[in-house]
């Protein structure tokens, strides 16, 4: 798993990549109230803002780690936006990337790294 | 924060795992370990106790000092009873409003209840009004708790049964841990509730012996303002502020008969001609309740249009955010009048796309006060 310094984690999974983003995040932002997902079919490019999500606080944008194609998004995110708090790094993935382009993924941080950035 | 001014509760909140931001000079809790959503649910549902005290605390004594206060204010003071409180706010000459505030009848003088951010200039505005003969004390040695929700009355009745006496605007003196405590049946969550001034020293005991009760738990700011939010209730600053009138606002309830056109004591205060003018004619522009149709919140600063393609702006939201307890986005701000009829549809604009809000009357969750 990869980290990115806007806390999203990247899981390879064959060869599309997961994006979410992590507890340490979703603890900053406390209670998440809404998620806007981009559509199936999105192509995208590395730092779109392509994710708003909402919590009792504020508005944040979620960058796209990656060039690509999304190919699903969490739909049980969308109406239950509370997974996030719950399940950040598991049941509350983001959205689905076909990517077109890898290179980025070198850059990003490996968990022992990530948990040096937040320390 | 090393300039920010502390309450004499700081220690306890730190203690309690409070994040702490600045708020109007004070470093105040916005959360607790439990987070907006639960310390909200929480109020409704069985009690939280607030740390206030950072808001302004001002006995004004001497003959007269109610029908002194109704030249700045345009509610009725020399009728209030003894014992009772009521809602106000200090007007400007072009009808604004220059803080909203809660004053008391405490027999021998009138208390007075200020917000923090507002505290400096409203004693300044008192001071250069008032007449010789009256006198103004800011009391800066007592802190200010809100224990609010449907608990609060069982709770605090565990130090003192007599405040269970108490209903809605009451106002009292009552023993709690041992200290005299000057305590209202109020409070500005919608629920139940009092506050209770109490002498700083006495503070963080009396905050400890409510926080041992199962019911009780330290609530912050963020859930003290989607409580109020929901309640319909305004923030200085945000829904209310110069720029806008009390009838602008809908507070026209909180403008007496006596202080009305037609009232023995019509008038006498600052921008009254535009006030009752308003009062008779109508506004061009009102605070309604907003509920947005989708599930995105909107929050203060949203620009509202009448249709989606519109070109010009007909309103704005002032405060807006999620709901926890009618678990949806809830708002408000000020609409053209001839958009200000409930179910009405408005479109607000939000990362450069207008979504529809519905137009609602106030509050989304009714009050529970003890009438």
């Amino acid at each position: 798993m990869k980290f990115t310094e806007e806390h999203e984690w990247l899981r390879e999974e064959g060869d599309l990549i997961v994006v979410g983003i992590t507890t340490h995040a979703t603890e900053q932002l406390g209670d998440i109230v809404f998620v806007e997902l981009p559509d199936v079919g999105d192509e995208v490019e590395k730092d779109d803002e392509i994710v708003v999500i909402e919590s009792v606080k504020a508005a944040s944008d979620i960058l796209s780690p990656l060039d690509g194609e999304v190919v699903e998004v969490n739909e049980a995110l969308v109406e239950t936006p509370a997974l996030a708090n719950e399940d950040a790094m598991g049941a509350a993935w983001f959205f689905k990337l076909r990517p077109s382009d890898l290179s980025p993924m070198d850059d990003y941080m490996d968990e022992a790294a990530y948990k040096e950035f937040i320390a | 924060m090393a300039d920010l001014l502390t309450t004499p509760l700081t220690a306890l909140h730190e203690e309690l795992g409070a994040k702490m931001v600045p708020f109007a000079g004070y470093s105040m809790p916005v959360q607790y370990k439990l987070g907006v959503m639960k310390e909200h649910t929480h109020t409704r549902t069985a009690a939280g106790l607030f740390d206030v005290s950072h808001m302004g605390q001002v006995r004004i004594t001497g003959d007269g000092a109610a029908d002194a206060l109704e030249a700045l204010i345009p509610v009725d003071i020399a009728g209030l009873g003894q014992g009772r409180q009521r809602y106000g706010f200090f007007t400007n000459d072009n009808g604004g409003i220059l803080d909203d505030l809660m004053l008391a009848n405490r027999g021998d003088h009138i208390f007075m209840v200020i917000n923090a951010a507002c505290k400096d200039q409203d004693i300044a505005h008192m001071r250069a009004n008032l007449p010789s003969g009256i006198t103004l004390d800011h009391i800066t040695d007592r802190a200010l708790i809100a224990l609010q929700g449907p608990k609060a009355e069982t709770a605090l009745a565990t130090l003192n049964p007599a405040v269970a006496d108490m209903a809605f605007m009451d106002v009292a003196d009552v023993e709690l841990v041992g200290e005299v405590c000057w305590i209202s049946r109020s409070g500005y969550t919608g629920e139940d509730g009092y506050e209770i001034s109490v002498p700083e020293a006495a503070a963080e005991p009396l905050a400890r012996a409510l926080l041992t009760l199962d019911d009780v738990e330290a609530i912050g700011l963020g859930a003290r303002d989607s409580l109020r939010l929901e309640a319909g209730l305004c923030l200085y600053g945000h829904d209310i502020d110069t720029d806008t009138t009390p009838i602008e606002a809908g507070l026209n309830w909180a403008i007496q008969k006596v202080r009305r056109a037609d009232g023995d004591r019509a008038g006498g205060f600052p921008g009254a001609d535009v006030i009752l003018g308003q009062m008779a004619k109508g506004t061009g522009r009102k605070r309604v309740g907003l509920l947005p149709q989708g599930r995105a919140p909107m929050r203060e600063g949203v620009p509202l249009f009448a249709t989606e393609d519109s070109g010009e702006q007909v309103g704005m939201i002032t405060s807006g955010g999620f709901g926890p307890t009618v678990e949806c986005p809830v708002a408000m701000g000020y609409v053209a009048t001839d958009l200000s009829d409930p179910d009405t549809t408005v479109f607000g604009e939000l990362r450069g796309k207008r979504l529809p809000l519905t137009v609602t009357k106030l509050p989304f969750r009714p009050a529970q006060f003890k009438r």
